[in-house]
């Protein structure tokens, strides 16, 4: 829950900068990008999800490290699961 | 020694830990707290304590939203679980967190509707799908996990979801370190401050424990070789009699935090005059509560709440652990009636905490 998650932006289904369709791991879900709307995030960005909500935007280098923080702590797998949302996520754009 | 193997970078990991030892003081010794619970995993992951001089102590902090919420406040939402047509919705870390009567998963097996969700959001969602029902969002967390529950009020309120409400719980990082380096029995020389807080926040929060009680502070990233360069930042400003706040974790850490973030907890929240914490006791301005303007989406005017403080079972001694009096095993319970899959605590549930990090890869 603390750990922050890397994914990557696909695309913005509702034309605003608000949601986002982000991708972990080949796993797709929305995610809330408002917290990011003052920066211009566009698709192929990379981001640190928490919760479900982008908190930073960072570099493709920073989410490779995030994600092998992630494995080395053997957290990789949980934060997969959590990004497909305990099957409660809306994954079509 | 045993997982220096797998470090990405052994041969820096060496020349940190060589150039710590060098200039560390062999005639005293240094009790450095990592306040965040993902640092305390990373450390005992890595086996970190065994790569630094012996009279280097790390003292794990009470960084870890689960282990620090108090039973009475468990027992308050599976309270608001127990009410008629209620869904509490839960994240995964909270459902094995043991309540005076059993934990949220053994009580939805015992017919209350409790539901695991990732986010605040997917806990909107439910509301939406299940409109004859009331959901009820049981929010945890630190200040990266509130400006979710925030931006999640913020919408329930924009399209009128009238039954849905948030258990507010979140606390704030910086009163629990004012609480610990103001206790006498706290002998803390320096703090690692935590990395993702610290990316809402910034790290301007923390110029106090420099400038008031002159102690440093290094806001930290999670890999080995960030922790070791922490306590060289750490152990350097010692060496100098310096005390200030650095950020060695410049690379995702800006000095001024997400002003987003902030602003959304500022619209939907407030500071509690006091919240209980566990271990600590009840700290002043520590936790944030819903605003009367959201008050419609507060369970806890939605909701008869019993409010009853608990006292932690007395033989568990996780008050003492979590304010680093005590080590994990010191515990009479560790590792015998208290265990990952028998959790008597709370530290020993979540991987974050002291007790079930010390549990999964401290050598017996």
């Amino acid at each position: 829950m603390c750990l922050a998650i890397p994914a990557q932006i696909v695309e913005f289904p509702n034309g605003d900068r608000t949601v986002a369709v982000a991708e972990v791991a080949g796993v797709r879900r929305r995610v809330n990008v408002d917290l990011l709307r003052d920066g211009e995030l566009a698709s192929g960005d990379w981001v640190l999800l928490h919760v479900g909500f982008a908190m930073s935007r960072i570099s493709e280098e920073q989410a490779r490290e995030q994600m092998e923080i992630l494995q080395m702590l053997g957290e990789a797998e949980q934060a997969v699961d959590e990004v497909r949302g305990y099957g409660l996520a809306e994954t079509r754009p | 020694m045993k997982y220096v193997d797998e470090y990405r970078d052994p041969k820096l990991i060496a020349a940190l830990a060589h150039e710590i030892a060098r200039i560390a003081d062999p005639a005293r010794t240094y009790r450095i707290m990592e306040v965040c619970g993902g640092h305390t995993h990373a450390i005992y992951r890595y086996g970190l304590a065994d790569v630094l001089p012996g009279n280097i102590e790390f003292v794990h902090g009470p960084g870890c939203p689960v282990c620090v919420l108090p039973t009475g406040r468990v027992d308050d939402g599976l309270a608001i679980a127990e009410n008629a047509g209620v869904i509490l919705a839960c994240f995964g870390d909270m459902m094995r967190v043991p309540g005076t009567k059993g934990t949220p998963l053994e009580r939805k097996a015992r017919g209350a509707d409790i539901r695991m969700v990732y986010s605040p959001l997917d806990a909107l969602r439910l509301a939406k799908e299940n409109p004859q029902k009331h959901v009820c969002f049981f929010a945890i967390g630190f200040e990266t996990t509130a400006p979710s529950t925030a931006l999640t009020l913020l919408q329930a309120k924009a399209d009128n979801v009238r039954n849905f409400s948030v258990f507010c719980n979140h606390v704030v990082v910086v009163p629990p370190m004012r609480a610990i380096v103001d206790a006498p029995e706290m002998q803390i020389d320096a703090f690692i401050g935590p990395g993702h807080v610290s990316t809402v926040i910034g790290v301007k929060p923390y110029a106090f424990i420099a400038e008031e009680y002159g102690k440093p502070v290094v806001v930290s990233g999670f890999e080995p070789l960030d922790l070791m360069e922490s306590v060289l930042m750490v152990l350097r400003q010692l060496a100098a009699g310096e005390a200030k706040v650095e950020n060695q974790y410049r690379r995702f850490v800006s000095d001024d935090g997400n002003a987003a973030a902030l602003r959304a907890m500022e619209a939907t929240m407030q500071l509690r005059p006091h919240f209980e914490w566990r271990g600590l006791g009840s700290i002043p301005y520590s936790a944030l509560g819903i605003k009367p303007e959201y008050a419609a989406w507060d369970a806890e005017v939605q909701f008869e709440v019993p409010g009853v403080r608990v006292t932690d079972p007395r033989s568990a001694q996780c008050g003492d652990v979590l304010k680093g009096v005590l080590r994990p095993p010191q515990c009479a319970l560790f590792g015998s009636v208290c265990t990952p899959e028998h959790p008597v605590g709370a530290l020993m549930v979540s991987s974050e905490g002291a007790c079930a990090a010390h549990y999964k890869y401290a050598p017996a």
